[in-house]
């Protein structure tokens, strides 16, 4: 099958990265099939280059797949039509990932702490709280439907 | 990536996955843990020692997989997960909902 995927890298694009090094975008369809391809070529192009620990390469790793995640399947709801921006803004001490989807947004406060103990054995709703332990920030644009995941490189 | 399953000498049902427990993934393991149940099947153990990633969407599978198993009488045990995936059901709090061994043969001792 031919990957819908759309990568796009960019070294030293200078203004619209904010001053990073690389900038690095991925446009994908709402299909969750395509999780594990596009979470490899992230990663892959965002560490390309740098002495990175396995731990920060996990983390990412986690993260983008969880926001990758979120945005098809509560975001796009797995409408195929819809598509996910990845956008990794690579400086020299940080990387800064925005995953975009087409969907209403919702309220990130909203969401229950999975680790109560009224919680913890439901099936669901870890994602988020996993990306907030993981990286050093996260933000939501006003919409929610966008969420921007900083983690700062050792 | 998949799943293999097997059974030790005592009877015990050793589901192993292979590669990844992710959201596009997780329904064939709750359906495969769901016909050993059928089957009769009570007492279960996933091994992943060839495991490198499991989401959230995979961790909430092993929550709900863990309750059907409980409630038909029976008992899940975990093992083989590397650091980076015992991190994560560390940072869930997970890995005090489950029974987890370091390796296989230590979940199925006694079991």
């Amino acid at each position: 099958m031919t990957s819908p995927l759309l990568l796009c890298v960019r070294r030293s694009p200078a203004s619209d990265a904010g001053g990073a090094g690389t900038l690095v975008t991925l446009r994908l369809p709402s299909d969750i099939s395509w999780i594990e391809e596009a979470v490899e070529l992230v990663v892959r192009h965002c560490l390309a280059g740098h002495q990175t620990t396995k731990k920060t390469r996990f983390r990412l790793q986690v993260v983008l797949s969880e926001a990758l995640s979120n945005a098809i399947v509560r975001g796009n709801g797995e409408n195929t039509e819809k598509w996910v921006d990845v956008r990794a803004e690579l400086l020299s001490d940080t990387i800064r990932v925005h995953v975009t989807d087409e969907g209403p947004g919702f309220d990130p406060g909203l969401v229950p702490d999975p680790v109560t103990p009224e919680q913890l054995d439901t099936s669901g709703g870890r994602g988020l709280y996993l990306i907030r332990k993981l990286v050093d920030s996260v933000e939501f644009n006003e919409q929610g439907n966008s969420i921007c995941m900083t983690l700062r490189r050792p | 990536m998949g799943f293999s399953q097997t059974k030790d000498a005592n009877g015990v049902t050793v589901l192993q996955v292979e590669g990844q427990l992710i959201v596009g993934n997780r329904q064939e393991l709750k359906d495969l843990v769901q016909a050993a149940v059928d089957k009769g099947e009570r007492r279960i153990l996933i091994d992943f020692s060839k495991t490198g990633y499991i989401d959230s969407s995979g961790l909430g599978a092993l929550v709900s997989i863990s309750k059907r198993i409980r409630e038909a009488g029976g008992e899940l045990r975990l093992a083989g997960l590397n650091e980076d995936l015992r991190s994560l059901f560390e940072l869930t709090k997970l890995d005090t909902l489950f029974s987890i061994a370091e390796t296989p043969q230590q979940a199925l001792s006694g079991f």
